[in-house]
């Protein structure tokens, strides 16, 4: 990478079922704007605006950036829109972090949003067509049998999904951004929750959420000394369906964490803590395996490794189980990777965390991508 | 006049789509029609998809051989659905399945039925029950049923999960 | 700037309707043809990144379907914008320039007969203040034309000049459906479908694919400059008859001096005046001799496509050709591409 990145603003919208009180421009505006003022920079500081979003059907508007750019202040600028699927928030991150390693921009607003009341997500990924079989019934009904094929081969018991429920609704208690706030929350309540796509109960899955995230990248800190930076980006995909292919730890992911590691030049020994794209509980273990940060996911969810207070905290915020704008939850992944090293997460905050993963996943588990951000500008 | 501030109004989107499946998927409705499944299979690495894919997703080559396949199986992984939504074509609970067809490299999503749900197990056989009327869809299978052979090992189809 | 090259350019025959291919193979077709053209094969390819639109398609994650044609395997590096191919080249040029990666490939694929693309394209526009009022691209293009005529800026005949080339050449370029011949004058006789617009004023809609090979080799044209620039949305917030956009995009890819033969994505016959005019050049520049948008505008390939046929151009002994790409309503959001000899 030419030139080092430095993430100097971040700003997020409190996260909801449904922000009434905002408009899709009022949204995407209120995260943008609080990155621009953590960065102490102006609309007219920034060169280039990159949006993502998942699918246009869930607000029911084509190409949204095009009626957005005004709200964005992207008017007499270049604009990108990026989708890809699940993991677009982080993608998105990461397009936008090139235009300035590649030296083509000096500093870029990022937004990355969905407004899921405008309509109905279920719907938008469960539509008949014709010639498929009628057997979809959301994100659920395709993971779970992919979850069951995890217990399966590594004999994880039944409790490690409810601790991970358990452990990212305490986290988004600290967080007040969050959507999901059950500060009663139990294993016993998880275990007595209904069951849903069998083996995952209702409080093991992700809300649908209206939210935006924004930050602010440049090549330069601009004064800020807590800047985050980032040392490694990587994206990898891999066909939904083949012979022999590997869902429950996908080769794709894997290729992804070797890259973004070695393009920082770290082990996944060195990351201090992790966002990781987790919309059903036991995603956590599932993907502490496949991105390399544990041997047995399982036992490190058991062994409280991955809890706040662990030598290996994952999803400090909260994450994708409390607050989920589909579009934007990539971008929180990597967002909050960011504030941690920046010393700027609050109440979740991992004390002296050094080297953060953020990380995302879209479509059938095909589409990954993942930033490794850091508190030293990289050498 | 109110002074209610507008918080939501309704904009309906409708839009119609004529969709074409194009010939290797309208090839592959054509045999459903006479009730027989039948998949692609990969010039190169040999590998046989059903669906029928009509390019290779990992060798990226026009598949051209057919072959009837099924109609027989194994479930290699499922989910209990038990919760009802828009569109389902059996009352919950019920299973979703991964289907790994006799003679296919990848396994179908489609649902078992004709089976207590308690009763679904990774390995168990199944065999394809087709509709009393057929049509150029894959809901054409209603859905796959034990077929009373006994359950294959797990390393025997570990690595189509 | 890293040097980056256009390597191969490859595109499917625009059909009015292609029954026969569907997502998967069109990609598999297109992009094939392109690391051929480029003397090149899948596993050269370090970075890939497509453009596509969902509701052109008719279904959410259309482009996760199409990656099974690429051959995906093992996992490639890859991304995707809901936009025209070009912005999708334009992030395969920044990623050369990240210089993790030598050969990128870009591509778009579209079919306008699935649905209705007035309709997808009506809903393009702000949910709040015009979606609602149910006015697709054909009436604000009319609006557009008529403020060109209303400002002494164009004339009917301009228009139909246009048509009158666009089918010409089209009609020699075998990747371009047929259209009748048609002379500017016998076009001016043709009833109105939204005045000051008459029916061929529009584009014709169609299904395709199309992919470019860029590479950081000098083994074809290479790209002297590319940028792109948004307007602002709502009509009414801009003078329709200029393209600042087009304008600041053009200045920021190094200025049109010298520029011998431009590819337009014009979807409006009366469009091309106003991205003439904000290119600083006139009809004394060789203006898209594929035959353009206006014949063969399959959507989230028409743009990519301009690109390729600017290379080709290059290939046949242009000295700086011009691409422009255009995205929103009323060429709100415009890419340039200029490229010279290597």
């Amino acid at each position: 990478m030419s030139t080092p990145v430095a993430i100097t603003g971040i700003g997020q919208t409190r996260y909801a079922a449904k922000r009434d009180d905002l408009s899709m421009p009022g949204l995407v505006r209120e995260a943008a704007k609080r990155a621009l003022d953590d960065a102490g920079v102006d609309w007219s500081d920034i060169d280039a605006v990159v949006l993502g979003k998942a699918p246009d059907m869930f607000e029911g508007v084509v190409q949204p950036e095009l009626f957005l750019a005004g709200a964005l202040g992207a008017v007499g600028k270049p604009m990108m829109r990026v989708h890809t699927a699940g993991s677009v928030g982080g993608s998105t991150a990461v397009v936008a972090s090139h235009l300035i390693s590649s030296g083509v921009h000096k500093r870029i607003l990022t937004v990355a949003w969905e407004k899921q009341s405008e309509s109905n997500a279920m719907w938008a990924l469960s539509q008949r067509f014709p010639f498929a079989p009628p057997t979809t019934a959301g994100a659920g009904g395709y993971f779970a049998p992919i979850i069951r094929a995890y217990m399966r081969r590594t004999d994880a018991p039944e409790h490690i999904g409810w601790q991970v429920a358990v452990k990212d609704r305490q986290n988004a208690a600290l967080n007040p951004l969050a959507h999901l706030q059950i500060p009663d929350i139990s294993l016993e309540k998880v275990q007595a929750s209904p069951m849903l796509w069998d083996p995952i109960r209702y409080l093991e899955t992700c809300p649908s959420s209206d939210g935006a995230c924004a930050m602010v990248m440049s090549c330069e800190d601009d004064g800020h000394k807590d800047a985050a930076w980032v040392h490694g980006t990587a994206m990898r995909s891999e066909p939904m369906l083949f012979a022999g292919r590997d869902e429950v730890s996908p080769q794709a992911g894997k290729d992804c964490a070797r890259d973004a590691y070695a393009e920082a030049g770290i082990t996944p020994a060195d990351i201090d803590c992790a966002e990781l794209y987790v919309p059903f509980s036991w995603y956590e273990p599932m993907w502490l395996e496949n991105v390399g940060l544990a041997e047995s996911g399982w036992r490190a969810v058991d062994e409280g490794r991955t809890a706040l207070g662990g030598d290996l905290p994952i999803n400090m915020s909260g994450g994708v189980l409390s607050s989920n704008p589909i579009g934007a939850s990539g971008m929180i992944r990597f967002a909050e990777a960011a504030l941690q090293v920046r010393g700027r997460a609050g109440a979740h905050q991992v004390d002296g965390a050094k080297l953060a993963l953020g990380h995302a996943y879209g479509g059938g588990s095909q589409f990954f991508s993942m930033w490794i951000v850091g508190s030293e500008r990289p050498s | 006049m109110s002074d209610d501030p507008v918080t939501r109004f309704k904009a309906p989107v409708r839009l119609d789509y004529t969709v074409t499946a194009g010939s290797v998927t309208a090839d592959f409705l054509r045999e459903i029609l006479k009730g027989r499944l039948v998949g692609r299979r990969c010039p190169d690495c040999r590998c046989v998809y059903l669906p029928p894919r009509s390019a290779c997703p990992t060798c990226g080559v026009i598949t051209t051989e057919q072959i009837e396949v099924g109609p027989n199986g194994t479930v290699t992984t499922f989910s209990v659905i038990r919760f009802p939504f828009e569109g389902q074509v059996l009352e919950p609970p019920y299973a979703c399945a991964h289907v790994l067809v006799d003679g296919t490299d990848t396994p179908l999503l489609h649902i078992v039925g004709n089976c207590d749900v308690d009763d679904m197990r990774m390995g168990m056989r199944v065999r394809a029950v087709w509709a009393e009327e057929l049509k150029p869809t894959l809901a054409s299978v209603r859905y796959f049923e034990p077929n009373g052979e006994p359950d294959v090992t797990y390393d025997s189809f570990s690595g189509h999960v | 700037m890293r040097p980056v090259y256009v390597a191969g350019f490859a595109e499917l025959p625009h059909l009015l309707q292609d029954n026969l291919l569907d997502e998967p193979e069109m990609v598999q077709r297109v992009t094939a043809a392109a690391l051929a053209d480029a003397g090149l094969g899948r596993d050269d390819v370090g970075f890939t990144c497509s453009g596509s639109n969902d509701y052109v398609m008719g279904r959410p994650f259309s482009f996760a379907t199409a990656l099974d044609g690429l051959g995906a395997w093992p996992p490639i590096r890859e991304s995707h914008v809901e936009m025209d191919g070009a912005w999708a080249l334009y992030e395969a040029w920044v990623r050369l320039q990240h210089g993790d990666v030598d050969v990128a490939l870009a591509y778009g694929f579209g079919k306008s007969s699935l649905g209705s693309v007035e309709a997808v394209r009506t809903l393009e526009l702000d949910p709040y203040s015009l979606a609602p009022l149910g006015i697709g691209p054909l009436p604000l293009a009319a609006l557009q034309a008529r403020a060109l005529l209303d400002a002494g800026l164009a004339t009917e005949a301009d228009f139909a000049a246009v048509v009158e080339r666009s089918r010409r050449d089209g009609n020699r370029n075998h990747t371009a459906p047929m259209t009748e011949a048609m002379s500017a004058a016998h076009a001016l006789t043709l009833p109105y479908i939204s005045s000051p617009l008459r029916g061929h004023d529009g584009p014709v809609r169609t299904d395709g694919a199309a992919a470019i090979v860029l590479s950081t080799e000098p083994v074809g044209p290479r790209i002297a400059g590319i940028s792109h620039c948004i307007d602002a949305h709502q009509p009414g917030f801009r003078d329709l008859t200029v393209s600042r956009s087009i304008a600041t995009a053009a200045a920021a890819a190094g200025g049109t001096s010298g520029v011998d033969v431009v590819e337009l994505h014009v979807e409006y016959s009366s469009q091309e005046g106003i991205v003439l005019r904000a290119l600083g050049l006139d009809s004394s520049v060789s203006v898209s001799p594929s035959g353009g948008a206006l014949v063969a505008n399959t959507p989230m390939v028409a743009g990519l496509c301009r690109i390729g046929h600017a290379a080709n151009a290059v290939r046949g002994g242009a000295k700086r050709a011009l691409a422009h790409a255009t995205s929103g309503p009323l060429l709100q959001h415009n890419l340039i591409c200029i490229l010279e000899p290597a």
